[in-house]
């Protein structure tokens, strides 16, 4: 696994952030190296450790908990749809519909332990998400790190349509 | 203490008459942005500076007198948790700023965040410089990838300006604050959870007593953890002076609140008030501009979704000076003791209003649906409880449930309730236990006995669920 000098100087700046103990920082470390790779490999996993002086199973059983790692690759664009009650009431199933039809995602494979399907040309991946906090503008979504509100299932083609 | 008429708002985003801006001011200012220059020149840091001046304990005192009551669930009185630091303590203290609001129907803390991160670390130093901490934490949930950027760009902008780092303003004190991202996970918005979480485990929480924070907190180190918008009144506190904060809101539910009203109405939004001054018919007619055309009210959720729900219709028993009076849904003052009299809680602040066109069984099979996928799976009946409440409510709303199965749903509450080792355990029962006792007709109207038979014994029941769990 290569991980590029400037994603490690960077890892090695927020490692500094925990003073009184390295261990702290497995979120962080896990996190750049997600946003750089796309998802938790099992070297990251074991990169990770070494870096942080633990046993790599310190570091898989963060990855198998926390919903925000993934084990495998997402699409280019990942999108997070609100699950949850308010954004329900407003249409958020409808949405995630949708957006699978228009995306073209098969999510008839997801279960707990594999919540994200992928489009066929690996563009788009989509899972659902628990409470955003904007339930005053459900529904509501994340893609990649984008924020979007109110979205109707109507238009859940002008969403996709500005990822290019 | 800027009265919001004073300053003007974007279009379209103008607070409601009613409604009291403090902590809220600079949401949706017009003209504002969240750099340091803008806050400066609004008189940002001007309570920071203050507050160096005067002895920590003063001002823990005046958060006391405030009666500042932690806005994150609980409702606990600020002042008195911070005393909570043994006095002869000699190991460092930490402070942690909760910004992990993930309660179902809460949406505030992202507005302060994204708009106003100054006022919420200025909130935060002056806390720290308050109850000894030169190292402090905003632990953020992941999903605010934004607002962690933001924040930092803050933090950076505030070592620039001198408020934070070494000997902060000729103060000889130190302060270092760093922003922790979270990832996707609820219960690290529960303070035990968090700080497992914050020491890179985990986020499994930790038993009460004896893991209080504020003794045995972060690397077994007195902690406070605060909600992002108690740590911004602390502010307000300090600028206004405690007896004058006191005199905001009710005896006992003082200063403002930002109540997050989602679901059923026509402006779903936020508001802040002062706590108490409005009920909640007033909340839901004139501040959300009322239900859809047409429809009734049927039920309100009041503070997240933890809290017990409430019917419309039902009578609750309140106490007004020695009286004790009865009273409907929508004179509920919004408060915390209304509305913990009431059978409920104020819980986060955030109201789900629903109308009469929703299946309470539908509604209750989400939020379970939301537990079970949360339950961090330390305590067995939480674990197995959320899961189990979860797959009876989908069988009910797919009318594929038997009359038996309500009393079972029911149970298993209760025998999740009181038994875990932290309040996700009431979080998750409460719902159940409080939708199937408002409108058990209802659930069994969706329910028929020729499902009797399709009941499975707990085991096996249980063993499908598992099988079965989805997202
Ligand atoms: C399951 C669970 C989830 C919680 N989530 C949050 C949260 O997202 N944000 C928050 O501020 N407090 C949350 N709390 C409350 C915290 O444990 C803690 O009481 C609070 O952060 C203390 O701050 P306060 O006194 O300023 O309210 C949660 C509690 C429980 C039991
Ligand atoms: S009550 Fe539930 S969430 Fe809390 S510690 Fe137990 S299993 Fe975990
Ligand atoms: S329910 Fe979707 S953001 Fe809260």
């Amino acid at each position: 696994m290569n991980v590029p000098k400037e994603i490690e100087a960077e890892i090695d700046e927020r490692i500094t952030h925990y003073p009184v103990s390295k261990r702290s920082a497995a979120l962080p470390v896990l996190h750049s190296l997600q946003e750089h790779f796309g998802y938790v490999t099992e070297e990251a996993v074991e990169w990770v450790a070494a870096k942080l002086d633990l046993e790599p199973i310190n570091i898989l059983e963060l990855v198998t908990f926390y919903p925000g790692f993934r084990q495998s690759a997402p699409g280019k664009y990942h999108i997070r749809v609100c699950r949850t009650l308010s954004c329900a009431m407003e249409g958020s199933y409808e949405l995630m519909e949708k957006l699978c039809q228009e995306a073209k995602i098969d999510r008839s494979e997801v279960s707990h332990h594999h919540p994200i399907a992928v489009s066929e040309d690996g563009k788009f991946s989509i899972e659902f998400a628990e409470c955003l906090a904007s339930c005053g503008t459900g529904p509501v979504c994340l893609v990649n790190d984008d924020f979007h509100e109110a979205v109707e299932p109507a238009k859940a083609d002008k969403l996709l349509k500005q990822y290019d | 203490m800027s009265k919001a008429n004073a300053i003007n708002y974007k279009k379209g985003k103008e607070p409601h008459a009613r409604e009291y801006r403090l902590v809220f001011k600079n949401v949706d200012r017009k003209g504002w942005d969240p750099g340091i220059d803008c806050y400066l020149q609004d008189g940002g840091y001007r309570e920071l500076k203050k507050a160096l001046l005067m002895d920590p304990v003063d001002i823990t005192e005046d958060v006391k007198k405030s009666g500042l009551r932690g806005r994150g669930g609980a409702g606990f009185p600020t002042g008195v948790k911070w005393g909570f630091i043994p006095p002869n303590n000699t190991k460092p203290v930490y402070l942690i700023c909760n910004a992990d609001e993930s309660e179902p129907g809460t949406f505030k803390d992202r507005y302060i965040i994204h708009q106003d991160p100054h006022q919420l670390l200025e909130g935060m130093i002056i806390s720290c410089f308050a109850t000894g901490a030169n190292l402090a934490y905003i632990y953020i949930r992941e999903e605010f990838p934004e607002g962690a950027r933001i924040l930092e760009k803050a933090i950076e902008e505030c070592h620039q300006k001198g408020f934070l780092g070494k000997n902060i303003l000729k103060s000889k004190f130190d302060l270092e604050i760093f922003v922790h991202r979270g990832a996707g996970a609820y219960i690290c918005g529960e303070e035990t959870g968090l700080i497992e979480s914050l020491e890179g485990k985990r986020p499994y929480p930790r038993i009460k007593p004896p893991y209080f924070p504020a003794a045995l907190g972060l690397y077994m180190c007195p902690t406070i953890v605060n909600n992002v918008e108690s740590l911004c009144n602390v502010k307000h506190i300090i600028a206004m002076g405690g007896d004058a904060f006191a005199k905001l809101g009710t005896a006992r539910n003082t200063g403002t609140r930002v109540l997050c009203v989602s679901g059923d109405v026509v402006n779903p939004g936020y508001f802040e008030v002062e706590v108490g001054h409005i009920t909640m018919g007033e909340l839901i007619h004139d501040l959300c501009g009322g239900l859809k055309p047409g429809r009734k009210l049927k039920a309100v959720i009041p503070g997240g979704s933890s809290a017990k729900v409430l019917r419309a219709g039902e009578k609750f028993k309140i106490k007004k000076g020695d009286q004790e009076i009865e009273i409907g849904i929508e004179d509920i003052p919004m408060d915390f003791d209304t509305l913990m009299a009431c059978g409920s809680m104020a819980g986060s602040g955030g109201v789900i209003v629903i109308d009469d066109s929703r299946k309470a069984s539908w509604i209750l099979n989400n939020i379970n649906e939301f537990y079970a996928h949360e339950s961090c799976g330390q305590c067995t009946p939480c674990r197995e409880g959320s899961l189990w409440m979860k797959k009876i409510t989908d069988r009910i709303t797919r009318g594929e449930a038997s009359p038996d199965d309500v009393e079972t749903l029911e149970s298993v509450a209760f025998n999740i309730d009181g038994k875990t080792i932290c309040a996700f355990g009431e979080a998750c029962a409460w719902p159940t236990e409080s939708f199937v006792a408002k409108f058990r007709e209802e659930f069994l109207a969706d329910t028929s006995e020729k499902y009797d038979d399709a009941i499975l014994n707990p085991e096996t029941e249980l063993a499908a669920a598992h099988l079965s769990s989805e997202t």
